[in-house]
């Protein structure tokens, strides 16, 4: 059925369309050519709004094991956020931890058609797909977690090629159904496994004497040489430790020059200056960014109120396990594979860490100088639950309205930071960038983020108003894959996503050595560990899009 | 995957019956006779063995189509005041299809072991923990402290599979493995190492377990004890068995809570918990809670990721409202609270609806006999066995893909509460 959406602004960095006025065609899902008979079956007027593609949040923890135990933890949490059911929608929470069905109407309410789990552990990997399958509307997708794995650690205590290691890596994203990798803690949720309580970037685990900077050096490598779009998606060292700056800067320096992602860094540029011995590295670690182009980075910002952390970084979680509040946590120890630990937390705006941790984020955002390269996060729930993005746009978009909520925090904190006079305010072509096509273009979604034709039609329509968190709240209209799901503000329509992967080739003949593994180590067959995409197909509901890989080879 | 080696015979076959999932199993189909050739226990061996009988479903004892025991049920659930979902036993989307029927009747969801994992759940939402898993187990346990449980009894595999077995990832000499019960003591020799070195065993009745844990944990904080002697256990033992926790590089204790069968359980394996913690200043320890039967953990992790809750969570008001007494569904129906009861079993025949007033539907095995037949019964395929599926074991990480192994012709759990809930 042809559809035409007619004489919006539109918003395409992908194609570098900065608020021109234009019709779209779309035809079966997709954004097509205008039809050479002109005729159309359908028409919405969109003149006087702004068109952007569907946004797409590149890092959210929306499925998997310890999102799962979150939700579990915090009954009294979900109980302020209960949503019933209606005609359309099931019931379920919302918050901090929301149930998948709420969460992906939340998205979609939101303009977002896409959503990425960042930690996908592979043992662990049939549960986020479980979990993604039952999230409504959005595509998903995830990135596999590397590196504090014992297969992998062996691989590199033996010194084996560079090559065993991209074919591990390629079987274990095509097994666990991934789009990218991840590395969280390299080495240490291991390491602590071994009684190891910190893991510098050039410490050695105890057992293997590998460090995380030959870690991230090998998994970086596989990534490029096996073409995968999306970097090496990494969690640095020492995660909310006070002067993990230098690591930060030390880690982006050492990958030499190779594509590398670094998730929530805000969480990574605590210096140790000040009375509070807590102090803002955003202005080096951002220069680093600005000179560093293999880097990209996505914020992990922090907002005011109760929330959960959820992270595989079990080591660093135990070590903050006395900040949780209320105070209950978890962590565990998983399958010879990685670990998770959760913590319910609530940032408060007079606490001059939590303060300043807001400021940083800020700083971070104004101060990195290429949005193709930074991505607006707030790694859900850990920094706060999604449904503050259009708050924290207007932050952004709002120097007047940024100062005046800075003004009434901490008053050490305002002190400790020069947020204030950063007078960038982010542009709605901007925001297109960091939302849309650069977190397709990072993800490796090549039908994604853009609205030329080709695209798939993932599109969101706002009313531009002067206070973008309403504009952001409740956009008019939202299409995913061509069919209207949400017309003003409201969802009007339920679908389910697709899946994004990639299938990198590897060498079958490694399926000898790790069946072997899984036979004598582990505790279930290599064969039952292999995530079919008949799994993902599931009930019929599901769907498998398989991405282009880039073209990869030796470096 | 569970492959097909020769006609009829299927290897790497996991048991959605054993709780820990083991997927070694070599199993023969002959019709529509299954019998485990390798690998099998007391569970597995009668959860794949148990033949097919009745394939036709009832409505008050006379012999219909699925479409109309169906349409009775709808209708039994439409009229309904207080309808009860109980049982489920059953895998993943047979879990989707039961809280789909759920939150449209209003209904109040229950699983048939929620007596014993609420000992669990309990102690995660109020204080947490640091538990680990089975490989971490397999490879690195040092020093394995079992409490108040027989565990061979329940898990007949896992001392083989878990403690016992012939390479470890870090060179360790699993002869020098410590296994010590604390409460009950083994009923047979799983627990005895493949050399004879036998567990060591400090017994104590289930009425002491609560306060010998606790002065436990006391002496690991490095408390003072004045009392001598608790529950016929010698304070310096237990001083003894703290300060080998304190050296242990990775102890794990482990419970099955179905086997703490006393009231108000969870504060004892809360005791246990905040313990591990107290370890973990200093050394590692973990926690690793067994369970996971009939899709225990399975449908418990469904109801939480699509409502935020566990079981014991009705939909009355049109959301999710968790309340882990008020809708305990033993209460319930002891209480007369309850008007109709759809109690899902498609694991064990044994496993039947609790006698109560409450007009009940059976979506059961089939090969279920009644002492007095319910309102409708409609006998379902097993998953792994008549239908494909997926199942978490016990330490509710690892799920496990089970393929369909012969043709009965049964409908699967998920289809028939599908209808139901399309019938509505």
């Amino acid at each position: 059925m042809l559809m035409k959406l007619t004489g919006g602004r539109v918003y395409d960095p992908a194609h570098g369309i900065n608020g021109i006025v234009r019709d779209i065609y779309v035809d079966d899902g997709w954004i097509v050519e205008p039809p050479t008979d002109g005729k159309v079956l359908q028409e919405v007027d969109l003149r006087g709004k702004v068109v952007m593609a569907g946004a797409i949040d590149m890092h959210t923890h929306i499925g998997g094991g310890k999102v799962n135990i979150a939700r579990t933890m915090l009954p009294e949490d979900h109980a302020a956020d209960v949503v019933a059911r209606t005609e359309l929608m099931r019931s379920g929470c919302g918050h901090a931890a929301p149930s998948t069905l709420t969460a992906g109407y939340r998205y979609a309410e939101m303009g977002y058609t896409a959503g990425f789990e960042p930690a996908i552990l592979p043992s662990n990997a049939r549960q986020a797909h479980m979990e993604m399958h039952d999230t409504p509307i959005i595509d998903k997708g995830g990135y596999v977690m590397l590196g504090s794995d014992d297969y992998l650690l062996r691989m590199m205590a033996a010194n084996n090629d560079q090559e065993s290691i991209n074919n591990y890596v390629a079987w274990t994203i095509t097994h666990s159904q991934a789009i990218g990798v991840k590395v969280v803690n390299p080495g240490g949720i291991n390491a602590f496994k071994f009684n190891q309580r910190k893991l510098d970037l050039d410490e050695k685990n105890s057992f293997y004497g590998v460090t995380p900077r030959e870690i991230l050096l090998r998994l970086a490598r596989a990534v490029k040489e096996l073409g995968i779009p999306h970097p090496l998606h990494v969690h640095g060292c020492n995660l909310g430790v006070p002067g993990n700056m230098d690591t930060t800067l030390d880690t982006m320096d050492g990958i030499g020059g190779l594509p590398m992602h670094m998730t929530h860094i805000q969480f990574h540029s605590y210096g140790t200056e000040g009375d509070y011995k807590f102090s803002s590295g955003a202005a080096e670690i951002a220069e680093a960014i600005n000179r560093h182009k293999n880097i990209t980075v996505d914020v992990g910002q922090i907002l005011f109120g109760q929330t959960v952390t959820a992270s595989g970084d079990s080591m660093h979680q135990h070590a903050g396990h006395a900040h949780a509040h209320p105070n209950k946590w978890v962590t565990m120890d998983i399958e010879c594979d990685a670990g998770c630990g959760v913590l319910p937390f609530k940032y408060k705006d007079q606490s001059f860490v939590n303060a300043l941790q807001w400021m940083i984020g800020l700083e971070t955002f104004l101060l990195v100088e290429d949005p193709w390269r930074i991505f607006l996060t707030t790694d859900h729930p850990n920094g706060a639950p999604f449904t503050s993005y259009p708050h924290l746009i207007r932050l952004l978009m709002d120097k007047t309205f940024r100062n005046e909520v800075l003004s009434r925090l901490h008053p050490e904190a305002q002190k400790a930071s020069r947020l204030a006079s950063i007078d960038r305010e982010y542009s709605l072509y901007e925001i297109a960038i960091m939302t849309r096509a650069g977190a397709a273009k990072l993800v490796g979604l090549a039908d994604r983020g853009h609205l030329g034709v080709g695209g798939a039609a993932d599109i969101t329509v706002y009313t531009d108003h002067a206070d973008r968190e309403k504009m952001f709240s409740k956009p008019d209209y939202v299409f995913k894959d061509g069919r209207m799901v949400v017309k003003d503000g409201d969802l009007i329509d339920v679908t389910w996503g697709t899946t994004h992967v990639v299938k990198p080739e590897y060498d079958k003949s490694i399926e000898t050595s790790l069946k072997g593994y899984f036979d004598k180590y582990l505790t279930m067959k290599m064969g039952n560990f292999k995530i079919s995409d008949d799994e993902i197909v599931d009930d019929g509901r599901g769907s498998l899009t398989i991405q282009p890989l880039h073209k990869g080879g030796p470096v | 995957m569970t492959e097909k080696v020769e006609e009829g015979v299927w290897q790497d076959v996991p048991s959605p019956f054993c709780g820990i999932a083991s997927d070694d199993l070599t199993v023969s189909v002959k019709g529509q006779k299954v019998s485990v050739l390798e690998n099998g226990d007391a569970y597995t061996a009668s959860g794949f063995e148990t033949p097919v009988t009745d394939k036709a479903p009832r409505v008050n004892g006379k012999v219909v189509t699925l479409a109309v025991a169906v349409e009775h049920t709808a209708r039994l659930i439409h009229n309904s005041k207080q309808t009860v979902i109980s049982g489920l036993a059953t895998d993943l989307n047979g879990a989707r299809a039961a809280m789909a029927l759920a939150d449209k009747s209003r209904a109040t969801i229950d699983h048939m072991n929620s007596v014993e994992s609420f000992k669990n759940t309990l102690v995660l939402q109020d204080t947490g923990w640091m538990n680990t898993t089975l490989s971490e187990v397999k490879n690195r346990v040092d020093m394995l402290l079992i409490v108040g449980s027989d565990i061979e009894a329940g898990f007949p595999r896992f001392f083989e599979r878990i403690i016992w077995p012939e390479d470890t990832l870090f060179g360790q000499d699993i002869e020098s493995r410590d296994v010590i019960y604390l409460g009950k003591g083994p009923s047979g020799r799983a627990s005895t190492s493949p050399e004879g070195k036998k567990a060591e065993v400090m017994l104590c009745d289930d009425a002491d377990l609560p306060e010998v844990l606790s002065i436990l944990r006391a002496l690991v904080a490095g408390r003072a004890i004045n009392a001598v002697d608790i529950g016929g256990i010698a304070v310096t033992d237990l001083a003894r068995l703290a300060a080998r926790l304190k050296a242990a590089k990775y102890s794990v204790v482990t419970w099955a809570a179905s086997m703490l069968d006393f009231d108000h359980a969870e504060v004892s394996v809360q005791m246990v918990c905040e313990m591990v913690k107290d370890l973990n200043t200093k050394t590692r320890s973990s926690g690793l809670p067994l369970g996971g039967k009939d899709g225990e953990v399975t449908v418990n992790q469904v109801a939480v990721w699509q409502s935020g809750y566990p079981m014991r969570t009705n939909f009355n008001r049109g959301y999710p409202d968790y309340d882990p007494y008020l809708s305990d569904s033993l209460r319930m129906l002891k209480d007369d609270e309850v008007d109709t009861l759809l109690w899902v079993s498609s694991f064990d025949i044994e496993r039947k609806a609790p006698a109560s007033k409450a007009v009940t539907v059976v979506i059961g095995r089939s090969g279920m006999s009644f002492d007095s037949e319910p309102a409708v019964f409609i006998p379902v395929g097993i998953p792994g066995i008549d239908h494909s599926g997926r199942a978490f074991r016990s330490d509710g990480v690892v799920s496990l893909p089970l393929k369909q192994l012969r043709n009965s012709g049964l409908p699967s759990t998920f289809d028939v509460l599908s209808a139901i809930e399309k019938a509505l």
